[in-house]
Protein backbone atom coordinates (compact mmCIF):
# COMPACT_ATOMS: atom_id res chain seq x y z
CA UNK A 1 0.00 0.00 0.00
CA UNK A 2 1.31 3.38 -0.94
CA UNK A 3 0.49 6.26 1.32
CA UNK A 4 0.76 9.77 0.02
CA UNK A 5 2.24 11.50 3.07
CA UNK A 6 2.10 14.91 1.47
CA UNK A 7 -1.65 14.60 1.36
CA UNK A 8 -1.64 14.95 5.14
CA UNK A 9 0.58 18.03 5.16
CA UNK A 10 -2.49 20.17 4.50
CA UNK A 11 -4.41 21.08 7.68
CA UNK A 12 -7.74 20.31 5.98
CA UNK A 13 -6.77 16.67 5.37
CA UNK A 14 -4.77 16.26 8.58
CA UNK A 15 -7.64 17.41 10.78
CA UNK A 16 -10.00 14.46 10.09
CA UNK A 17 -7.09 12.06 10.63
CA UNK A 18 -6.50 13.41 14.15
CA UNK A 19 -10.16 12.80 14.90
CA UNK A 20 -9.53 9.08 14.53
CA UNK A 21 -6.15 9.05 16.29
CA UNK A 22 -6.98 10.94 19.50
CA UNK A 23 -9.25 8.21 21.01
CA UNK A 24 -6.69 5.52 20.11
CA UNK A 25 -3.87 7.32 21.97
CA UNK A 26 -6.22 8.17 24.85
CA UNK A 27 -7.07 4.50 25.34
CA UNK A 28 -3.45 3.39 25.11
CA UNK A 29 -2.30 6.10 27.53
CA UNK A 30 -4.94 5.15 30.09
CA UNK A 31 -4.20 1.42 29.90
CA UNK A 32 -0.41 1.76 30.01
CA UNK A 33 -0.25 4.34 32.81
CA UNK A 34 -2.80 2.50 34.96
CA UNK A 35 -1.15 -0.85 34.23
CA UNK A 36 2.34 0.49 34.92
CA UNK A 37 1.36 2.15 38.20
CA UNK A 38 -0.62 -0.92 39.31
CA UNK A 39 2.47 -3.03 38.74
CA UNK A 40 4.64 -0.48 40.49
CA UNK A 41 2.48 -0.20 43.59
CA UNK A 42 1.13 -3.74 43.97
CA UNK A 43 3.44 -6.17 42.19
CA UNK A 44 6.67 -5.34 43.98
CA UNK A 45 5.92 -7.29 47.19
CA UNK A 46 9.49 -8.00 48.13
CA UNK A 47 10.06 -4.26 48.55
CA UNK A 48 6.95 -3.36 50.50
CA UNK A 49 8.65 -3.85 53.85
CA UNK A 50 11.45 -1.55 52.78
CA UNK A 51 11.37 1.78 54.60
CA UNK A 52 12.57 3.68 51.53
CA UNK A 53 9.26 3.60 49.72
CA UNK A 54 9.83 7.08 48.34
CA UNK A 55 11.60 5.36 45.45
CA UNK A 56 8.11 4.99 43.93
CA UNK A 57 8.35 8.63 42.84
CA UNK A 58 10.58 7.32 40.05
CA UNK A 59 7.56 5.99 38.14
CA UNK A 60 6.52 9.54 37.30
CA UNK A 61 9.86 11.31 37.71
CA UNK A 62 11.93 9.38 35.18
CA UNK A 63 9.14 9.11 32.62
CA UNK A 64 8.45 12.83 32.85
CA UNK A 65 12.17 13.64 32.58
CA UNK A 66 12.50 11.54 29.42
CA UNK A 67 9.43 13.20 27.93
CA UNK A 68 10.72 16.69 28.76
CA UNK A 69 13.82 16.04 26.63
CA UNK A 70 12.19 13.93 23.89
CA UNK A 71 9.41 16.42 23.32
CA UNK A 72 11.98 19.17 22.89
CA UNK A 73 13.60 17.09 20.15
CA UNK A 74 10.16 16.58 18.58
CA UNK A 75 9.53 20.33 18.75
CA UNK A 76 12.84 21.07 17.00
CA UNK A 77 12.12 18.36 14.39
CA UNK A 78 8.85 20.06 13.38
CA UNK A 79 10.44 23.51 13.61
CA UNK A 80 13.17 22.41 11.18
CA UNK A 81 10.65 20.81 8.79
CA UNK A 82 8.79 24.11 8.90
CA UNK A 83 11.91 26.16 8.23
CA UNK A 84 13.08 23.91 5.37
CA UNK A 85 9.80 23.12 3.58
CA UNK A 86 7.82 26.14 4.81
CA UNK A 87 4.77 24.04 5.67
CA UNK A 88 2.14 25.55 7.94
CA UNK A 89 1.22 22.25 9.57
CA UNK A 90 4.80 21.56 10.72
CA UNK A 91 4.87 24.90 12.55
CA UNK A 92 1.49 24.15 14.09
CA UNK A 93 2.78 20.78 15.36
CA UNK A 94 5.85 22.49 16.84
CA UNK A 95 3.63 25.02 18.60
CA UNK A 96 1.36 22.23 19.86
CA UNK A 97 4.29 20.30 21.34
CA UNK A 98 5.73 23.10 23.48
CA UNK A 99 3.10 23.35 26.28
CA UNK A 100 3.10 19.59 26.83
CA UNK A 101 6.90 19.60 26.96
CA UNK A 102 6.81 22.44 29.47
CA UNK A 103 4.29 20.57 31.63
CA UNK A 104 6.48 17.45 31.70
CA UNK A 105 9.53 19.59 32.53
CA UNK A 106 7.67 21.17 35.43
CA UNK A 107 6.51 17.72 36.59
CA UNK A 108 10.14 16.51 36.47
CA UNK A 109 11.28 19.39 38.68
CA UNK A 110 8.33 19.00 41.05
CA UNK A 111 8.67 15.24 41.57
CA UNK A 112 12.45 15.64 41.71
CA UNK A 113 12.07 18.18 44.51
CA UNK A 114 10.00 15.78 46.62
CA UNK A 115 12.37 12.93 45.90
CA UNK A 116 15.33 15.15 46.72
CA UNK A 117 13.77 16.17 50.05
CA UNK A 118 13.58 12.53 51.11
CA UNK A 119 16.95 11.32 49.91
CA UNK A 120 19.17 14.43 50.05
CA UNK A 121 17.26 16.44 52.66
CA UNK A 122 16.65 19.41 50.35
CA UNK A 123 13.95 20.36 47.83
CA UNK A 124 16.36 22.21 45.61
CA UNK A 125 20.07 22.48 44.91
CA UNK A 126 22.00 24.13 42.09
CA UNK A 127 23.19 20.73 40.90
CA UNK A 128 24.10 20.58 37.16
CA UNK A 129 21.19 18.25 36.29
CA UNK A 130 18.60 20.33 38.13
CA UNK A 131 19.92 23.65 36.86
CA UNK A 132 19.94 22.53 33.21
CA UNK A 133 16.42 21.06 33.56
CA UNK A 134 15.26 24.42 34.94
CA UNK A 135 16.84 26.17 31.94
CA UNK A 136 14.89 23.76 29.70
CA UNK A 137 11.65 24.93 31.36
CA UNK A 138 12.64 28.55 30.63
CA UNK A 139 13.42 27.58 27.04
CA UNK A 140 9.94 26.11 26.55
CA UNK A 141 8.40 29.21 28.13
CA UNK A 142 10.58 31.47 25.96
CA UNK A 143 9.47 29.62 22.83
CA UNK A 144 5.80 30.02 23.76
CA UNK A 145 6.25 33.67 24.72
CA UNK A 146 7.98 34.49 21.43
CA UNK A 147 5.29 32.60 19.52
CA UNK A 148 2.52 34.67 21.07
CA UNK A 149 4.41 37.98 21.14
CA UNK A 150 4.39 38.44 17.33
CA UNK A 151 0.95 38.92 15.79
CA UNK A 152 1.87 37.78 12.27
CA UNK A 153 1.82 33.98 12.61
CA UNK A 154 4.23 33.44 9.70
CA UNK A 155 6.86 35.61 11.37
CA UNK A 156 6.25 34.27 14.87
CA UNK A 157 6.51 30.69 13.55
CA UNK A 158 9.88 31.33 11.93
CA UNK A 159 11.34 33.32 14.82
CA UNK A 160 10.30 30.80 17.48
CA UNK A 161 11.47 27.89 15.30
CA UNK A 162 14.91 29.48 15.14
CA UNK A 163 14.98 29.97 18.92
CA UNK A 164 13.96 26.33 19.47
CA UNK A 165 16.66 25.07 17.10
CA UNK A 166 19.40 27.05 18.84
CA UNK A 167 18.17 25.75 22.19
CA UNK A 168 18.67 22.15 21.07
CA UNK A 169 22.29 22.30 22.35
CA UNK A 170 20.85 22.11 25.87
CA UNK A 171 19.50 18.56 25.46
CA UNK A 172 22.87 16.71 25.34
CA UNK A 173 24.08 18.97 28.17
CA UNK A 174 21.16 17.84 30.37
CA UNK A 175 21.72 14.23 29.34
CA UNK A 176 25.41 14.20 30.28
CA UNK A 177 25.18 16.64 33.19
CA UNK A 178 25.34 13.77 35.71
CA UNK A 179 28.64 12.55 34.31
CA UNK A 180 30.84 15.05 36.01
CA UNK A 181 34.33 14.74 34.49
CA UNK A 182 36.14 15.96 37.59
CA UNK A 183 34.48 15.66 41.01
CA UNK A 184 36.65 18.50 42.31
CA UNK A 185 35.24 20.85 39.68
CA UNK A 186 31.57 20.05 39.96
CA UNK A 187 29.71 18.19 42.67
CA UNK A 188 26.70 16.41 41.20
CA UNK A 189 24.00 15.43 43.68
CA UNK A 190 21.87 13.76 41.06
CA UNK A 191 22.67 10.10 40.60
CA UNK A 192 23.55 8.55 37.27
CA UNK A 193 21.13 6.35 35.38
CA UNK A 194 20.72 3.03 37.17
CA UNK A 195 18.29 1.25 34.88
CA UNK A 196 20.35 -1.94 34.66
CA UNK A 197 20.65 -2.34 38.45
CA UNK A 198 16.97 -1.86 39.22
CA UNK A 199 14.84 -4.84 40.23
CA UNK A 200 12.89 -6.37 37.31
CA UNK A 201 9.35 -5.60 38.46
CA UNK A 202 10.21 -2.00 39.18
CA UNK A 203 11.81 -1.65 35.75
CA UNK A 204 8.74 -3.07 34.00
CA UNK A 205 6.41 -0.73 35.90
CA UNK A 206 8.64 2.24 35.14
CA UNK A 207 9.02 1.50 31.41
CA UNK A 208 5.30 0.77 30.90
CA UNK A 209 4.36 4.04 32.65
CA UNK A 210 6.90 5.93 30.53
CA UNK A 211 5.39 4.42 27.37
CA UNK A 212 1.97 5.54 28.65
CA UNK A 213 3.38 9.07 28.99
CA UNK A 214 4.39 8.92 25.31
CA UNK A 215 0.84 7.96 24.33
CA UNK A 216 -0.56 10.73 26.55
CA UNK A 217 1.77 13.22 24.86
CA UNK A 218 0.62 12.11 21.39
CA UNK A 219 -2.99 12.49 22.49
CA UNK A 220 -2.74 16.01 23.94
CA UNK A 221 -0.46 17.26 21.13
CA UNK A 222 -3.01 16.12 18.55
CA UNK A 223 -5.83 17.68 20.58
CA UNK A 224 -3.90 20.95 20.73
CA UNK A 225 -2.98 20.94 17.04
CA UNK A 226 -6.70 20.54 16.25
CA UNK A 227 -7.40 23.68 18.28
CA UNK A 228 -4.56 25.55 16.57
CA UNK A 229 -5.88 24.53 13.15
CA UNK A 230 -9.39 25.73 14.05
CA UNK A 231 -7.96 28.97 15.42
CA UNK A 232 -5.76 29.77 12.45
CA UNK A 233 -8.01 28.51 9.67
CA UNK A 234 -11.31 29.76 11.07
CA UNK A 235 -11.92 32.01 8.08
CA UNK A 236 -11.51 29.24 5.50
CA UNK A 237 -14.45 27.54 3.83
CA UNK A 238 -13.46 24.04 4.94
CA UNK A 239 -13.50 24.96 8.64
CA UNK A 240 -16.87 26.68 8.30
CA UNK A 241 -18.27 23.69 6.45
CA UNK A 242 -16.83 21.36 9.11
CA UNK A 243 -18.36 23.33 11.97
CA UNK A 244 -21.77 23.33 10.25
CA UNK A 245 -21.56 19.58 9.65
CA UNK A 246 -21.84 17.01 12.41
CA UNK A 247 -18.13 16.39 12.66
CA UNK A 248 -17.58 19.82 14.14
CA UNK A 249 -19.70 18.92 17.15
CA UNK A 250 -17.37 16.16 18.28
CA UNK B 1 -1.13 -4.80 53.82
CA UNK B 2 -3.90 -2.51 55.06
CA UNK B 3 -5.17 0.59 53.30
CA UNK B 4 -3.59 2.96 55.82
CA UNK B 5 -0.29 1.12 55.48
CA UNK B 6 -0.51 1.56 51.73
CA UNK B 7 -1.15 5.30 51.96
CA UNK B 8 1.55 5.89 54.53
CA UNK B 9 4.21 4.46 52.16
CA UNK B 10 6.48 3.58 55.05
CA UNK B 11 6.30 7.15 56.37
CA UNK B 12 6.98 8.75 52.99
CA UNK B 13 3.33 9.09 51.97
CA UNK B 14 3.46 12.89 51.78
CA UNK B 15 6.31 12.85 49.23
CA UNK B 16 4.96 9.98 47.14
CA UNK B 17 1.39 11.31 46.96
CA UNK B 18 2.45 14.90 46.33
CA UNK B 19 4.34 13.60 43.28
CA UNK B 20 1.59 11.29 42.05
CA UNK B 21 -1.07 13.92 42.76
CA UNK B 22 0.70 16.61 40.75
CA UNK B 23 1.11 14.20 37.82
CA UNK B 24 -2.61 13.41 37.91
CA UNK B 25 -3.59 17.07 38.30
CA UNK B 26 -1.43 18.27 35.39
CA UNK B 27 -2.46 15.49 33.00
CA UNK B 28 -6.20 15.75 33.69
CA UNK B 29 -5.93 19.54 33.75
CA UNK B 30 -4.25 19.65 30.35
CA UNK B 31 -6.99 17.53 28.76
CA UNK B 32 -9.70 19.63 30.44
CA UNK B 33 -8.18 22.93 29.29
CA UNK B 34 -7.85 21.68 25.70
CA UNK B 35 -11.46 20.49 25.66
CA UNK B 36 -12.86 23.78 26.94
CA UNK B 37 -10.60 25.70 24.55
CA UNK B 38 -12.08 23.68 21.68
CA UNK B 39 -15.64 24.35 22.84
CA UNK B 40 -14.92 28.08 22.93
CA UNK B 41 -13.39 28.04 19.45
CA UNK B 42 -16.34 26.20 17.93
CA UNK B 43 -18.76 28.64 19.57
CA UNK B 44 -16.77 31.59 18.25
CA UNK B 45 -16.66 30.22 14.68
CA UNK B 46 -20.40 29.50 14.77
CA UNK B 47 -21.04 33.09 15.84
CA UNK B 48 -18.96 34.36 12.90
CA UNK B 49 -20.88 32.14 10.47
CA UNK B 50 -24.21 33.44 11.82
CA UNK B 51 -23.07 37.05 11.54
CA UNK B 52 -21.98 36.52 7.93
CA UNK B 53 -25.33 34.98 7.06
CA UNK B 54 -27.34 37.90 8.47
CA UNK B 55 -25.18 40.37 6.61
CA UNK B 56 -26.00 38.79 3.26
Amino acid sequence: MKINWFKYSAPSTFYPLTHKLVPVFAGLAFLLIMGGLYWGFFQTPDLLTDQKQYYRILYVHVGAAWMSMWLYAVLVFWALIGLIFNTRLAYMLAAATAPTGAIFTFLTLWTGAFWGKTSWGTYWDWDPRMTTELILLFLYIGYMALQSAIDDSRRSDRASALLATVGLVLIPIIFWSVNCPDPNQCAALHQQSSMSQVEGNIRIAWLVTALGFWMFAFMVILMRVKNIILQREQHTTWVKRLICSNEGQQ
Amino acid sequence: MSISEFFSMGGFGYYVWMSMGMALLLMLGEVFVLKSQRKGLIKQIKRTIRREKTRL
